[in-house]
């Protein structure tokens, strides 16, 4: 839902990163307001899963340029946790297992983090359970996973439902969600999108990272960004999914060889 | 803390029990010798049968060598520079609490460990241990109502002599290893246990034992007999104050269970570590044994081992009693230059004989920690098991682990099984968690009680708590 006059959520503006001293993000970008479902698309390689690393705070990944207000507020300068607490979420392209860390225990400890900084009452176990077993229903999740360690043996549905019914407890306000669709068949792509519309409301946002159309049939992004060698490239609407659907990403080499020409011609021109 | 840094950086973390209690104490000169053995028990006023037993494991001592297989490296220790007894001084009778030194009290009071009637625990009986000596055991009278015996071993020796020379060292003989022999020749206090037949032991006891002085050995020989159809819960804790010496810990705990008799002892050792550098910290050689002597019978085994510089320590079952069961559950966490070289023996000689044994170690800093056990099945064990389960875990990448599991069997109808494992905390684990609102230490701290559960579960209910935030505590600062 576009509302020019939302407030922005999240605002990246010349965003650089690299890891181990390799540039990844060469100047990204992007503004969010609320009620606004962004997807970001492009090839293996192009910067759209390291785009989400950088905004949770992964410690891999070195900052060197640009900035990202979430709410107004500095978000790089946050550690991970604090991210998170204050609604930022970032679903997981490969869910990570921890053995021995009761997936219940783990997940009421996570709410309550964020529960704290919203000024809300710790939720005891028991209130703790009412809750989990209403969200539940929301990724259609069989309550026997709770019992569980984190993701631990989880099928690659199992982990990104996992990953959902987290987003469901956290009620986040800009959730990244990166290659959920990865690794799903039909249905469980079926029930992680319809978690994922149930969820967006006019007062947050959702930033889909996806290779494929087949999660945009399902999720209507309102705006679609294509990525490569570390910028965005181009924007558009849905429309702009579509098209790259029928033509896949050829002009995008055609796009960044001219781009190339540029940033070779600009010395010259500025001597 | 910034949670970016990487995992492995070490920071030390404060031990509070590190503080010295000023008191006039009674030691005698350094040394050992016959006539040092003769001086301590003369001290004690004890009869000549345990006189005996002394000069015999002193004799014995002289010609053993110091045990050299352990994975442990530390500089060689001089018997002659460490003082053998140390009291604080005090009124030889104490007919209350009253009459203890208040300053003992207050000591024990800030460990955590209140002595006073409106304090104390009200389900725990504790006999606490302050260097050489017990200052105090809670909950005599009514123990006693039951028919148990809670107190001081050299209480015991005047006591119930016929009791103690009946059982002491007849589990762990004086000559069974370098250590306990040293520890018969010498031994100060330790606390006393007889359940007699039938009887539940109705609460948990406990001894906390306090190492005060700088240069002085505690030496604590602790012996638990169980009669016929009794149970006995029993719990250990032990500090000392942070010095830049090493102070050389040797205690002997022998359990004796008879038919359908049942003993649970369980340990949180959080002796001073040593400081990021390994200078300082307790030597701790242990030799804890128990012998399953009656049908049925069972010794549970359970250890938190967080402190010490050195631990040398198997808590044993030896398995005699048909159908009977023993178990080990162990923890050992080790951090900057500690070293552990801890496991178990489970020794069965009766039929139909089963062990568990499920070990954790977690290994951070610069710090070794070695599983080692022994799985013996004798010819007459027929049908016996054992299920053995070692997981080592790694934090940082300067920490090392390792398995020593030795198995012997000489019955072809038993089974053993042996598992093993190694993990690390990953960084991705841990950006995992924080990236759900959980911070960095706390999210450590989930891993590793995750990783503990199996054993803290077998922990008393009022110490498994306890357990899990010693552990937080201790590995705080060190993942980051």
């Amino acid at each position: 839902m576009i509302r020019p006059d939302a407030p922005v959520l999240l605002e990246i503006r010349d965003l650089q990163a690299a890891v181990d001293d390799q540039p990844i993000l060469k100047g990204v970008n992007l503004t969010i307001r609320a009620g606004e479902i962004h997807a970001v698309m492009g090839r293996n390689g192009s910067g759209k899963s390291t785009l989400s690393k950088v905004l949770a705070g992964h410690p891999a990944y070195a900052v060197t340029g640009g900035s990202v207000l979430y709410r107004g507020e500095n978000l790089l300068e946050l550690d991970p946790e604090q991210r998170a607490r204050i609604g930022l979420f970032l679903g997981f392209q490969y869910p990570v297992e921890i053995p021995g860390v009761s997936n219940l225990e783990f997940l009421r400890v996570a709410t309550n983090a964020r529960r704290a900084e919203r000024g809300e009452e710790e939720l005891d176990t028991f209130a703790f359970e009412d809750l989990v077993r209403e969200r539940l229903a929301v990724v259609q999740m069989d309550p026997a996973f709770l019992e569980r360690s984190v993701n631990e043996g989880f099928s690659g549905g199992e982990k990104k439902r996992n990953e959902i019914l987290q987003m469901a407890l956290l009620e986040p306000v800009v959730a990244i969600l990166d290659e959920t669709d990865s690794g799903l068949d039909i249905d469980a792509l079926r029930i992680v999108a319809g978690g994922v519309n149930q969820l967006a409301s006019p007062d947050n946002a959702t930033l889909l990272i996806t290779h494929y159309q087949r999660l945009l049939d399902l999720i209507t992004p309102d705006h679609v960004h294509v990525m490569a060698a570390g910028r965005i490239l181009r924007s558009g609407g849905k429309e702009l999914a579509l098209e790259l659907e029928r033509s896949g990403y050829d002009w995008v080499d055609q796009e960044l060889a001219r781009l190339g020409a540029d940033a070779e011609r600009q010395p010259a021109e500025v001597a | 803390m910034s949670s970016t840094a990487t995992v492995g950086d070490l920071v030390s973390q404060p031990y509070k029990y590190g503080f010295v209690t000023d008191i006039e104490t009674e030691k005698i000169p350094k040394g050992l010798s016959e006539d040092v053995v003769r001086l301590i028990s003369s001290m004690k006023e004890e009869p000549a049968f345990l006189l005996n037993f002394r000069l015999r494991a002193y004799r014995q001592w002289l010609q053993m060598q110091e045990p050299d297989w352990a994975a442990l490296g530390y500089p060689p220790i001089d018997y002659q520079d460490i003082v053998y007894y140390a009291a604080p001084k005090q009124k030889q009778q104490k007919a209350s609490l009253d009459e203890v030194d208040p300053k003992l009290l207050e000591t024990f009071d800030k460990l955590g460990i209140p002595l006073s009637e409106q304090k104390r625990l009200s389900n725990v009986a504790v006999d606490a241990v302050f260097d050489s000596v017990s200052i105090a055991t809670t909950f005599r009278e009514k123990l006693a109502e039951h028919g148990v015996i809670f107190c001081s071993i050299s209480e015991a020796v005047k006591e119930h002599p016929e009791l103690v020379e009946r059982y002491l060292g007849t589990v762990v003989p004086s000559n069974d290893n370098y250590f306990a022999a040293l520890n018969s020749a010498v031994f100060s206090d330790g606390s006393f246990v007889y359940i007699p037949k039938g009887v539940d032991c109705p609460m948990e006891l406990s001894t906390y034992f306090r190492i005060n002085s700088g240069d002085t050995g505690q030496f604590e020989r602790t012996l638990i007999i169980a009669e016929e159809a009794s149970s006995v819960s029993y719990l250990e804790g032990c500090t000392a104050p942070m010095f830049d010496t090493n102070q050389l810990h040797a205690a002997v705990v022998e359990l004796v269970a008879l038919e359908d008799a049942s003993i649970k002892y369980s340990t949180v050792q959080n002796w001073y570590a040593g400081d990021e550098n390994g200078v300082g910290g307790i030597y701790n050689f242990v030799t804890k044994r128990g012998h399953c002597r009656g049908d049925r019978s069972r010794i549970s085994w359970t250890q938190v081992e967080t402190g010490s510089a050195i631990t040398w320590k198997y808590p044993s079952c030896v398995l005699q009693g048909a159908d009977s069961v023993g178990e080990f559950y162990s923890v050992a966490l080790t951090n900057n230059r500690q070293q552990a070289d801890t496991g178990t023996k489970m020794v069965h000689v009766g039929p139909r004989t089963r062990s568990t044994i499920v070990s954790k170690g977690i290994s951070a800093g610069h710090s070794v920690n070695s599983y080692r056990g022994l799985v013996q099945i004798g010819p007459k064990a027929i049908g016996a098991r054992n299920y053995s389960q070692c997981d080592s875990m790694l934090i940082g990448d300067q920490a090392g682990a390792n398995t020593y599991p030795y198995i012997r069997s000489q019955q072809p109808q038993a089974s053993v099984e042996h598992e093993a494992s190694t993990c690390r905390i990953s960084a991705d684990q841990l950006f995992y968690l924080q990236s759900r609102g959980i911070g960095f230490e706390e999210a450590v701290s989930m891993m590793v009680s995750g990783f503990c559960r199996d054993v803290f579960n077998q922990l008393p209910m009022e110490f498994a708590a306890e357990a899990d935030k010693l552990l937080a505590l201790k590995l705080e600062g060190s993942v980051g």
